[in-house]
């Protein structure tokens, strides 16, 4: 589904997040557009889970707006209908079938036919056969591959992913990096966060770099990553 | 059905059958309040005390202390894996949350009493042919009352460290008005009273019911969104 | 000195100045109360312990009130001005709940025979203690300040509508049981110089309260300012 009106998928503007008086956020400005594949990298601690969860709608930001296709994402539920999230959790429950899992979540997006929506989501992610394992009996890669077909169950617009390419094989992270840039081509939004910016380099058509809370910079991903790298290294006071 | 209703008894679904998949703190709950009633028979003098006159104290005391059991787990599995993180990113409702999560608590604290009332009738010999009615309404009466802020406090309680200890101490305060009302019907139910002598009681726990259960359902919201 | 060090500098200077002139005022009721008062007819000298009791109560009572009230407008406006004050409010009730608690059974003794008995006031008033221990604790608890704002709040709003349910359970539960004769110790109407000194300490509580909900709130303001000033350096 196209965006409405040429608005950007995501638009954040003035964030901030603070815990107490530590600020995690310092002002962060981004916008997605239809085909972005953003890959946002920095140090650690440099705030970049925290703006995921704030772009999610999982936590509410300490000044700023974030806005999904035009929508208020606070206040607003069906703001989050556009919107997926791979955090560092699965967001799976140990005492359920990862088929009874996707199913449960694809109730709470209301479709109408929840098993078969998660089927196809375990087929797209190669799990049809550990569809009536429970997620303690995976490993930690297939782990990951669940929690990335439960992300993108829904068919969310904007895609939020924190370090996706965690215990992954060569195999599957290739499948993932095919997705995204399948997702590119039909004009959705990727956010990736990332400390491998190799992983995703080919794929992405921006990068950025956050540091101590702030945007420090934000460019068109172009030529090889080793070009890249010394800038980068500089902006992060490397 | 409505929307929310309908993600309501998804969520409680999933809970129940998360629940009867492991069993485990099911088991453990009824397990539980077993030994309190069985605790509770040695606890007293059998010369000076009829077990008929300790009974109703007995069942309710029994009940609660089952029933902060069972509410320990209602958010633990979801702190597991970051699962709340997953209902709370979908487009639903808070309220719709707060009904499944208090659905799915009271098919839990509600199957252990179902369990303890007939250990309670054999341990104590009570006869309950003719108030076994009136002992479950009220029953459901005080239960809906406590189970619902033990909901939200068990939502809380899991985001600190010792959240056995603290959804207790936050939780019995509010206990006190259901189970003195609820001690009170039911020994009034056993003795054969006439009804009349329980409606200030019934009145209480209703409203105590109606308070809390919305309270609670708007002021959930405010605990799981950050 | 950034605003946030120089606001707690000012307000912990005006709360202890201010909990320090109700300290004296204090020995001043005490005074009052001994010399001044006469002795009650029927209790004697034990009913001197009410020029403290009564007060603390009101402070205890008032105290959890608005604690209740700014839970409410928390909840509703996000202030941290509000979250900070009912904290404080909060540290505050649990010290005049304690003085209440403690001078009650002192009292009882004597005149009741007993140091406890369930009357409706007094379990009324043991379990506002423990609500507010259990406020406190889950505080201490959590470490995010917004999250323990929230939390908090909830516990603050359900707690002071609480309040009139246990009152009412109580009531109910004792008025149907047999009651040993209960002393209305400030029952049909006190000598003027009793009342007076009753009022009097009554006002020089409420400035204690006020001196020391002033102090703690300028205290967390100082444990704000030293995280602002760490995150600064950062």
């Amino acid at each position: 589904m196209p965006s409405r009106d040429g608005e950007p998928l995501l638009a954040a503007r003035g964030l901030r997040r603070s815990f107490g008086r530590v600020r995690v956020l310092r002002d962060v400005d981004l916008t997605l557009a239809a085909g972005d594949v953003l890959a946002v990298a920095g140090p650690n601690g440099a705030g970049k889970s925290t703006l995921l969860r704030v772009l999610a709608g999982l936590s509410r930001p300490s000044a700023g707006e974030v806005r999904v296709e035009g929508r208020r994402l606070a206040g607003d539920p069906e703001a989050r209908r556009a919107i997926g999230l791979l955090s560092h959790h699965s967001l799976l429950y140990d005492d359920l079938t990862l088929l009874e899992n996707l199913a449960f979540a694809a109730r709470l997006y209301g479709s109408p036919h929840p098993a078969e929506t998660a089927r196809a989501a375990l087929a797209a992610a190669g799990l049809s056969d550990r569809a009536g394992d429970q997620p303690r009996r995976l490993s930690r890669g297939l782990l990951q591959r669940a929690a990335i077909a439960r992300a993108l169950l829904h068919g969310p617009r904007v895609l939020l992913l924190d370090e996706p390419f965690t215990a992954l094989d060569a195999a599957a992270a290739e499948r993932l990096r095919a997705t995204l840039a399948e997702r590119r081509e039909a004009g959705l939004g990727v956010l990736v966060v990332t400390h491998h910016l190799g992983e995703v380099w080919d794929v992405a058509t921006r990068v950025a770099v956050m540091v101590g809370g702030r945007w420090a910079a934000e460019e068109p991903r172009e030529g090889p990553l080793d070009a890249f790298l010394p800038r980068y290294r500089e902006w992060i006071g490397a | 059905m409505p929307e929310s209703l309908r993600l309501a008894l998804a969520v409680a679904g999933k809970d129940i059958r998360a629940e009867l998949r492991s069993r485990t703190a099911l088991l453990s709950a009824v397990v539980f309040a077993a030994l309190v009633l069985v605790v509770f028979n040695f606890a007293r003098d059998p010369t000076a005390i009829a077990a008929a006159d300790l009974a109703p104290s007995v069942l309710w005391v029994t009940f609660a202390l089952a029933a902060m059991v069972a509410l320990n787990r209602a958010f633990t599995v979801e702190r597991e894996h970051g699962a709340i993180d997953g209902l709370l990113l979908a487009p639903v409702p808070r309220g719709a949350l707060f009904l499944g999560k208090l659905l799915a608590n009271l098919a839990f604290v509600g199957t252990v009493e179902a369990v303890t009332l007939p250990l309670f009738v054999l341990f104590f010999n009570v006869d309950l042919t003719a108030a076994l009615p009136g002992i479950i309404g009220v029953t459901a009466l005080a239960t809906v009352g406590f189970v619902s802020v033990g909901t939200v406090f068990s939502a809380m309680a899991v985001r600190t460290r010792f959240a056995e200890l603290m959804l207790p101490v936050l939780l019995l305060p509010f206990m006190v008005p259901p189970i003195i009302g609820a001690v009170q019907v039911t020994a009034r139910l056993l003795a054969g009273r006439p009804l009349s002598e329980m409606l200030g009681w019934l009145r209480l726990l209703a409203l105590y019911d109606v308070v809390f259960v919305t309270l609670c359902t708007m002021a959930f919201g405010a605990v799981v969104d950050e | 000195m950034t605003p946030t060090e120089a606001a707690a500098r000012t307000l912990t200077r005006r709360g202890l100045r201010i909990s320090v002139a109700a300290l004296a005022a204090l020995a001043g009721v005490y005074v009052l109360a001994l010399g001044y008062t006469p002795v009650e007819a029927r209790q004697g000298v034990a009913q001197k312990i009410f020029y403290l009791h009564v007060p603390a109560a009101w402070c205890a009572l008032m105290a959890f009130s608005l604690v209740g009230l700014t839970s409410a407008l928390y909840l509703w406006l996000h202030d941290p001005r509000l979250d900070r004050f009912a904290a404080a409010s909060a540290e505050v009730g649990v010290a005049f709940s304690a003085v209440m608690l403690t001078t009650g059974p002192i009292w009882a003794k004597p005149i009741w025979g007993t140091w406890w008995t369930w009357d409706a006031r007094l379990t009324l008033t043991l379990f506002l203690f423990f609500l507010f221990i259990g406020y406190l604790a889950l505080r201490a608890s959590l470490h995010d300040p917004q999250e323990r704002a929230r939390f908090s709040a909830v516990v603050g709003i359900l707690g002071m509508l609480l309040v009139p349910f246990i009152h009412l359970s109580v009531y109910l539960f004792r008025t149907l049981h047999p009651q040993p004769v209960v002393l209305k110790p400030s029952a049909p109407s006190l000598p003027p110089e009793m009342l007076r000194t009753l009022l009097i300490s009554m006002l020089v509580f409420t400035l204690l309260y006020l001196g020391l909900v002033t102090l703690r709130y300028g205290l967390a303001l100082a444990e704000e300012a030293r995280d602002e000033a760490a995150d600064a350096a950062r």
